[in-house]
């Protein structure tokens, strides 16, 4: 008869490994103690995503104060609104405070009026009662924590917001599509076919590279002058489209793909189209792919360019939209923090879902 | 979408031949690339060789390389104010400092970021994303997040008062604005040069570490003796590229100081824009540009002579 083996015989190999959540945390390749580096790696991982991620979490909850919470120095870190009250006999909501009496007691009541440094309040449950009379340090504001969507609502009212959105959704999709369209013919003409001039092409894309807009600003200002473009989306959606880099990235990928598939695709009769169309684009999907996140990001965050095309309001993208509505005199935060919050959350959701894509293709391109 | 396609190829292709359809898949993206990049770059040169204030080429006299010569007119080109142009010299040197100082910081830190990154530690995900966030965000989003945190009564004031400080003017002071024009910028765009680096550390065969550690490596010895030099050709892509694109600075700074206070934050392509756009002066704006465009040439060349010097090792 066998003998029972004892569970100690099949646990003795593991004891050594530490269980449990934190061990699991602290888990490390090759070992199971904490090194000093590895206490400094992480220190630093920590506060450098404090220092990368804080500006940004600021903006946000920022975006949910009121007005008033707005200019209060030095800031809360949550936004706080003021509490109010119907009472009746007065149109509008009173605010509550809690004021210290005379007599050294707390009350909770409700301000009918300020002047100066003087308050009346009155009692919100006995509206009829003879108001108090206090000098404004005796009260405290009573306040409660609201991430209220009030900003947003105003804003979006204030600001032709949606026209904005509208303008860049479509110069954003539109733009995309074309380059991915477009790019990728010129990329399979140059990859897949032997010609004249083929490389003497392909060096002046690549010589182009390196220029940005900023160097062209005044020609390509008057080449749209002269195309009928300005304050028209054309203008932003196509000039951008014939991207070298998109080019460059999606010829590289089509050198890939094996030119015998396209043989035996002619032997069948196949036309050219067809062979780009059903062969090469969807082998091709992977480099489709970054492509198309990174034209998303370039158009969705394009400034320079729209900002030079575009002078008629109705007529801006977001980014532009928001530059002119915080260069106004009186800077209104209240409108422009959740402005500025909605501009940058369609980037964020992309990058939420598609993170892995965008940093390996990053990565593996260099190009942004 | 295939059906409509087909219907314009399929003749274009009976009448030419296949092998020749490549001219047809090439010309849109030919056309608009001619139309919209190429033939502005041509033109720019005219304009930089003519003067008035009218956009249309017509309209504009010819007067050689007076523009590039008014440029270049100073005493001494260490102080702008003894040139012609005394904000376009402003202009290049605040690009000048900001380049050096922009580039050396992401270069220092995306080095560090990439280091402690190539760590199997627990949430390397996370920290990666947390890094890299900041890339996505447009240079306007970037620079009012910024604008808000280090206005007056903002979080920035806040923290240094409550450590006893006073307040300080941090847009409204020159050098303060210097300052944070800078770190805004690294801070916008460290994570993209971070994941090149970390690819590029990723890329060292991991043998090799071992192969040191059985000749008696240290952590800093194996740094110094393995990964500098293999990071080398990552290290010039990034510096080169990250110079590059300092050296276009532009659209961030135009939201956060606007150029200001006085010339603090002007740089070079702020100068070419309101020169063009607002001053009408398209020759002088042009010429301005041609000498961008000289210097971004030498360090594309300068890059791609690194590129192939290092395939070619």
């Amino acid at each position: 008869m066998a003998q029972p083996v004892s569970s100690e015989t099949y646990s003795r190999p593991y004891a050594e490994q530490p269980r449990g959540v934190l061990a699991f945390l602290t888990r490390l390749q090759g070992g199971t103690r904490f090194t000093t580096t590895d206490v400094f790696t992480y220190l630093y991982l920590i506060v450098g995503t404090f220092v990368m991620f804080a500006p940004v979490l600021w903006l946000v909850l920022s975006s949910f104060k009121s007005e008033r919470g707005l200019v209060e120095f030095p800031p809360t870190l949550l936004p706080y609104w003021q509490q109010t009250v119907e009472v009746e006999g007065y149109d509008q909501p009173l605010e509550l405070y809690d004021v210290t009496l005379e007599d050294g007691t707390v009350k909770r009541l409700a301000q009918v009026a300020r002047v100066g440094i003087m308050a009346r309040l009155i009692d919100p449950a006995n509206p009829e009662a003879e108001p108090v009379q206090v000098n404004i340090n005796q009260r405290q504001a009573v306040r409660y924590v609201n991430f209220s969507l009030q900003n947003y609502q105003e804003a979006i009212q204030k600001f032709p917001f949606l026209t904005y959105l509208g303008n860049s959704v479509v110069v954003t999709v539109a733009a995309t599509v074309v380059t991915l369209l477009i790019n990728s013919m010129a990329a399979f003409g140059l990859s897949k076919y032997q010609f004249r001039g083929r490389d003497t092409i392909f060096l002046i894309i690549l010589s182009t590279l390196m220029v940005p807009v900023s160097v062209i600003l005044i020609p390509a200002f008057l080449v749209i002058n002269e195309v009928g473009w300005v304050n028209n989306l054309m203008g932003v959606i196509i000039p951008g489209a014939a991207t070298p880099t998109g080019v460059f990235l999606l010829r590289q990928y089509m050198l890939t793909i094996p030119d015998e598939l396209l043989e035996s695709a002619r032997i069948d009769g196949a036309t050219e189209w067809r062979i780009y169309w059903q062969i090469v684009l969807p082998l091709a999907a992977p480099a489709l792919a970054v492509l198309a996140i990174f034209s998303v990001m370039w158009r969705w965050n394009d400034f320079l360019w729209p900002l030079i095309v575009l002078s008629r309001t109705e007529l801006f993208t977001l980014q532009v939209g928001l530059n002119a509505f915080q260069g106004d005199l009186n800077v209104q935060w209240h409108y422009i923090l959740p402005m500025t919050v909605l501009t940058l959350l369609p980037i964020t959701v992309v990058f939420a879902f598609l993170q892995r894509y965008i940093t390996t293709g990053i990565a593996t391109t260099g190009l942004k | 979408m295939l059906g409509v396609f087909d219907y314009v190829f399929e003749p274009l292709e009976k009448r030419f031949g296949f092998q020749r359809m490549a001219y047809i898949f090439l010309l849109p993206n030919m056309l608009i690339f001619g139309i919209f990049i190429l033939l502005p770059m041509l033109l720019n040169f005219y304009y930089g060789f003519t003067a008035g204030d009218s956009i249309l080429l017509g309209n504009r006299r010819f007067i050689g390389t007076d523009n590039i010569a008014k440029l270049l007119d100073c005493v001494s080109i260490f102080d702008p104010s003894t040139c012609n142009q005394d904000r376009f010299w402003r202009g290049v040197g605040n690009t000048g400092l900001f380049v050096v100082t922009e580039v050396a910081l992401i270069v220092v830190f995306g080095l560090i970021t990439a280091l402690a990154l190539n760590r199997k530690l627990f949430g390397r995900g996370f920290f990666r994303s947390m890094f890299f966030y900041p890339v996505l965000l447009s240079p306007v989003v970037v620079a009012l997040i910024w604008k808000w945190l280090l206005q007056q009564d903002g979080l920035l004031n806040a923290v240094i008062v409550s450590a006893g400080g006073t307040r300080v003017p941090f847009l409204l002071d020159g050098g303060w604005a210097q300052f944070w024009v800078i770190v805004s910028g690294a801070w916008a765009q460290m994570g993209f040069f971070t994941l090149i680096l970390l690819a590029g550390l990723q890329s060292i065969p991991p043998d090799l570490y071992e192969a040191g550690q059985i000749d008696g490596t240290n952590p800093l010895t194996s740094f110094r003796f393995i990964t500098l030099p293999l990071l080398m050709p990552t290290m010039f892509v990034v510096l080169v590229l990250s110079i590059i694109r300092a050296v276009q600075i532009f659209d961030h700074v135009y939201v956060l100081t606007n150029g200001g206070p006085g010339s603090a934050t002007l740089y070079i392509v702020q100068y070419i824009y309101t020169t063009a756009f607002q001053n009408r002066n398209y020759g002088l704006a042009a010429a301005a540009s041609l000498l961008l465009a000289l210097v971004l040439m030498i360090l594309t060349v300068f890059q791609l002579r690194l590129g192939r010097r290092v395939d070619a090792a």
